[in-house]
């Protein structure tokens, strides 16, 4: 994926410390927009292709000893990805805080195991009926909440996601506490069976991957991108200037809910088995983690992110009880040393010096006399 | 139904009250850190957590063979607020150096404090789930951990037919006064008032001669210290911990916060017996299992008709 | 990076990667390993919330392996422990690397009702013959998998018997039965409702989340009610703390319920006091220190190897594995003749003769009725033939 690339790239900056590492990839970024069109094509191409390589066993025994390294690739690592970047939409592009996005992938993973299993619905009308419903309850949730700020919406959504689950745990119509088994896989495509073999889902998740990130890529180019970027950056003179700022919000929400939605119907077909414990809140804060700890609203960055919060558990698979652990001290320590995330980018990274960004920064931010910042937040 | 209702009103209430307790002297930690620093600190559940376990090594090395009365009962109820409070605070504090501190001093948005909350919140549960359970009462695993009893359950008075209880009422009582002790402290002194002063506008604290690092050390440390009081009663009543009980408590008691006004101290009280009550009452009609619904869905109604929570913000000028 | 130089490289990468990408999902099949050893995986929660059950199984089937491999057999075992934490997205990729890259001929486990739903279907397709010491969902057994099998009696059987067992006891009008929302504890809830109702047993429910660690909600509802018996379906964590706040509040019916809460810590988390007399049904046999024969020497030697009394489905745990060790005795080392033997093995096994249905369950099905005595869990005998002490 892009992460890749620009890892690649930063690697040989790394004994030198992170302002290497930063310098690394401001190389590349130059490099980047200055490159030909056909030059950029290539370095598709070869993303592509690495991801396509990247099941191969050679590669497996080092990154995921303990497990099938292809099933770790679908899940979690696959699946993450698109769900952060589903959440990137909303957090990253448009700078709202949305705390129970596990949500919109139970409903996805829901409609297709419910619409299999009970109605006998082929596959992909169940995903696509999962995206549908899941874009529904985006704006259901939106609508009356998207007027709050900040905080207030990050728990109202937190308590959306805890909704849908207790729900969903409650509800025997879908399985209650149960969960629905016997879900089935998607039918052949080009000849490739979904049956037990991960690799199929792989290249399945590979391709809902691309799709998904050409999509955000329109987007953030469009009209629409920009409109959120406004959002982001001061709500109040977005509106000034015209934008329908609640209409966009939605927009952002639903769109990120569709994503949402799609990584549970892929996630569904390959588990065979759901449960209201597959979605718990925790979920919705990995993902959040990873945006954020790759670089919010930078896709690259977000996909990196997504990456190593994906993978890291699995490769270090025998430290067992001491990973989470780990993980939960690495995320403080790389907060601390770079906040703006792993790959931010170069917006945002301004935006957040300027304090502006949608989130802000905390309020009793007052330079003291080694703070290497010299503005304070404006926009309250 | 209705006879259900009539039934279970009044035990339901109780119930209510006591949770609602609890919750409040939760809800006063994120309150107060959100009033200063705009800041959701996600990892006051923890601190709410240590402040459990503080009690229940006090306990455990007294080991009570019997419930105790009188001085005895009041003076292990001080020792085991005072030694909670301290521990939760101490550990507060610590928290704010390590996790928001140096992000503070970078800019740092406050999605990244909430990432790094999340990082501290899953290293202080998995701690206290590898070390500090095993340290304590040897033994492996993810256990939880039993208190013993050290306050009878024994009937104070009664409501209608309702029998309340020794150690429901020690739980609203103490929780009243500690909150009264904290309001009259954030109102009448001279730390109160810069932290009121942070709160409001924090460049022109400063410029008054505020020292900010300190306002928000403390403050920390009174959010952290009635999370400790908090756990001190949450095992006295439950004799019971482990490393996970944080999370929904700490959830309860966030929407409590909401709901009552964030960065409102008397919001946050009422926020929580609010939700306590709501959801026991919620209970009787729809059944045990639909209390966390009941309480989010009452959040997200009260915000839509008062987009600040009940009490609304006052600790603070409005945010535009 | 010339565009020459660029473009010899992606020729290269692509033509490695549909070489890689070819080998990446098939994974080959070359033979489940030398024969002087075969590998038989035992899958569960070995370090999750819910360990204290699976532990002692994997004890248990350690004691056998290990046994057997003392005596010098021509054939040795491997047994490779797979934690799953109980979550079906780790039994999915640990079982597909159990099977692709470890080669394991047989699995005991997964402990875990939900997990054995998630990967039932892959150790099906793969022809892996798996014996769960602890799985008790009774839809398991209608999947029609014909590698799986279990060496207990399912909730199915477990929540009637011990219903059964309470009416003829306490002979009760009016029952009141109380789970959290986990999957096992709804499954057992419904199972011991359902036949309380057939008895014509007037009853009332209520369900909690498992978080919640204050039930007053509950327990107002209980005491209003105010029924003859409660059976609680759930696992001791819970257990514990509902008993005692029950009791606090002088709810003093007789308290019963499942194999999830056959621990010594539901007498910890609800007080001695509290938990005197609770009666707990579970599919288990779990020897003591008092028992003969076989049992006093399982006993022993249980306490020896795993430095601890025999615990929940140890013995089960013990019986698992020794159906896969009488296979391989018989000269059985590939998972296909393994999962054949299986259909006719027969012994007696410590926790209860050992011989599967065709669909995997038990033959024997019995439950055994366990009531805490001063603050211990002391076996009353089989459910059919128990009788309550006090």
């Amino acid at each position: 994926m892009k992460g890749d690339e620009v890892t690649r790239e930063q690697t040989p900056a790394k004994p030198r410390g992170l302002r290497a590492v930063g310098h690394g990839i401001d190389v590349a970024r130059d490099w980047w927009e200055h490159a030909k069109i056909w030059q950029r094509y290539l370095v598709y191409i070869a993303l592509v292709v690495g991801a396509l390589i990247l099941p191969a066993p050679a590669i497996g025994t080092f990154m995921s000893p303990g497990s099938d390294w292809t099933t770790v690739l679908v899940y979690p690592i696959g699946t993450y990805i698109l769900l952060a970047v589903g959440l990137n939409v909303v957090v990253g592009q448009a700078g709202l805080l949305d705390l129970g996005f596990v949500a919109f992938f139970a409903i996805g993973g829901y409609s297709v195991a419910y619409y299999g299993t009970q109605y006998g619905w082929t596959y992909w009308a169940t995903v696509a009926f999962g995206i549908i419903l899941a874009a529904v309850s985006g704006v259901i949730l939106g609508a009356p909440t998207l007027r709050l700020r900040g905080d207030y919406l990050a728990i109202v959504t937190l308590g959306f996601g805890e909704i849908v689950r207790i729900t969903a745990n409650n509800t025997d119509e879908i399985g209650g506490a149960r969960g629905i088994t016997g879900i089935p896989h998607p039918p052949p495509v080009f000849g490739m069976k979904f049956v037990l073999d991960p690799a199929p889902y792989y290249y399945l998740i590979v391709a809902a991957i691309v799709l998904v990130i050409i999509f955000s890529v329109r987007l953030q180019k469009s009209r629409v991108g920009r409109a959120w970027a406004a959002i982001r950056e001061d709500e109040d003179a977005a509106e000034l200037m015209g934008v329908p700022t609640f209409k966009f919000k939605l927009l952002a929400f639903a769109i990120g809910a569709m994503i949402g939605g799609l990584a549970g119907g892929i996630y569904a077909g390959k588990a065979v088995f759901i449960e209201p414990n597959t979605f718990p809140f925790i979920l919705s804060a990995t993902i959040l983690a990873a945006v954020v700890l790759g670089g919010s609203g930078n896709l690259p960055g977000v996909i990196l992110g997504a990456f190593l919060i994906g993978w890291l558990p699995e490769r270090f698979r025998e430290f067992a009880d001491f990973r989470i652990l780990v993980f939960g001290g690495v995320l403080v320590l790389m907060m601390a040393l770079r906040p703006e995330g792993l790959l931010p980018s170069r917006r945002r990274k301004a935006e957040l010096h300027e304090g502006t960004g949608g989130m802000g920064t905390m309020g009793a931010e007052v330079p003291g006399p080694d703070a290497d910042v010299s503005t304070t937040e404006a926009a309250k | 139904m209705l006879d259900d209702f009539a039934n279970q009103f009044l035990p339901s209430t109780v119930g209510g009250l006591v949770n609602g307790s609890i919750y409040a002297l939760i809800a006063l930690g994120y309150t107060m850190v959100y009033g200063v620093l705009r800041l959701i600190n996600f990892a006051h559940s923890e601190i709410f957590m240590i402040g459990t376990f503080a009690s229940l090594t006090v306990l455990l090395a007294i080991a009570p063979s019997a419930p105790f009365t009188g001085i005895a009962l009041v003076g292990v109820l001080v020792l085991l607020i005072v030694v909670s409070a301290v521990v939760s605070g101490a550990s507060a504090v610590v928290l704010e150096a390590v996790a928001y501190r140096p992000l503070r001093k970078r800019g740092a948005t406050r999605l990244a404090a909430l990432i790094s909350a999340i990082g501290a919140s899953l290293f202080l549960q998995e701690l206290f789930a590898l070390v500090v359970i095993d340290w304590l009462i040897d033994k492996p695993g993810r256990n939880q951990a039993s208190a013993p009893r050290f306050v009878a359950r024994d009937t104070v008075f009664e409501v209608g037919n309702v029998a309340v209880r020794l150690d429901q009422v020690i739980v609203v009582v103490a929780a009243v006064v500690v909150m009264v002790a904290l309001d009259r402290l954030v109102n009448k002194t001279r730390i109160g008032r810069g932290i009121r002063a942070t709160a409001q506008d924090p460049e022109a604290a400063v410029l008054m001669g505020v020292s900010i690092d300190n306002i928000v050390r403390v403050t920390f440390m009174l959010g952290g210290a009635m999370a400790g009081v908090a756990g001190a009663l949450y095992v006295m009543e439950i004799e019971n911990t482990g490393y996970m009980i944080g999370f929904v408590l700490g959830i309860k008691a966030f929407t409590a916060a909401v709901l009552g006004g964030i960065g409102n101290l008397r919001g946050a009280l009422m926020g929580g017996v609010v939700l306590g009550l709501i959801e026991n009452w919620g209970a009787i009609f729809l059944g045990s299992q639909w209390k966390d619904v009941i309480a989010f869905t009452v959040l997200v109604v009260v915000l839509m008709f008062r987009p600040t929570g009940i009490l609304g913000e006052s600790l603070q000028k409005a945010r535009a | 990076m010339s565009g020459a130089r660029l473009g010899r490289v992606l020729a290269l990468a692509a033509a490695s990667s549909l070489a890689l990408a070819a080998c990446a999902g098939g994974g080959g099949d070359s033979g489940g390993g030398d024969a002087a050893t075969v590998k038989i995986g035992f899958m569960g929660d070995l370090t999750g919330e819910n360990s204290a059950i699976v532990i002692p199984p994997y004890n248990g089937a350690k004691m056998a392996i290990d046994e057997y491999n003392a005596t010098n057999p021509k054939v040795k075992i491997d047994l490779i422990k797979y934690d799953s934490q109980g979550k079906s997205d780790q039994a999915t990729s640990l079982i597909t690397k159990a099977i692709g890259s470890d080669k394991i001929v047989a699995l005991i486990g997964p402990a875990f009702s939900g997990e054995s739903k998630a990967i039932g279907g892959t150790l099906e397709e793969s022809k892996i013959p798996n014996i769960s010491p602890s799985a008790t969902n009774s839809g398991l057994a209608s999947n029609g998998w014909k590698y799986w099998h279990r060496v207990v009696a399912n909730d199915n059987d477990q929540g009637p018997d011990v219903a059964d067992f309470l009416v003829k006891a306490k002979a009760p009008k009016k029952a009141f039965v109380l789970s959290d929302d986990q999957e096992y504890s709804v499954g057992l809830a419904e199972a011991v409702a359902k036949k309380f109702t057939e008895k014509g047993v007037q009853v009332e429910t209520d369900k909690f989340s498992k978080d919640a660690s204050d039930y007053s909600s509950t327990v107002t509802k209980v005491k209003s009610a105010n029924p003859d018996v409660i059976f609680f379906g759930g696992y001791y964590a819970q257990g514990g703390r509902l008993l005692k706040q029950l009791r606090d509040n002088d709810v003093k019916t007789l308290f019963a319920s499942g194999d999830g809460s056959l621990d010594a810590q539901l007498v910890s988390g609800a007080g001695e006091q509290a938990a005197e007399g609770a009666v707990i049904a579970c599919p288990c046999n779990i020897p003591s220190a008092e028992a003969t024969g076989e049992s006093k020497k399982f006993f022993d030697n249980y306490k020896k190897s795993a430095g601890s009394d025999p615990a929940i489905y140890s013995t089960e745990g013990y019986d698992a594995a020794t159906a896969f060790i009488k296979a391989v005795q018989d000269g059985k080392t590939t998972s296909e003749d393994i999962n054949n033997f299986l259909t006719s093995v027969s012994f007696t096994g410590i926790s209860k003769p050992i011989k599967f249905k065709a669909n995997g369950e038990p033959e024997n099905n019995s439950i055994f009725v366990y009531q805490v005595k001063g603050g211990v869990l002391k076996l009353l005998g089989p459910s059919a033939d128990a009788k309550l002490e006090g």
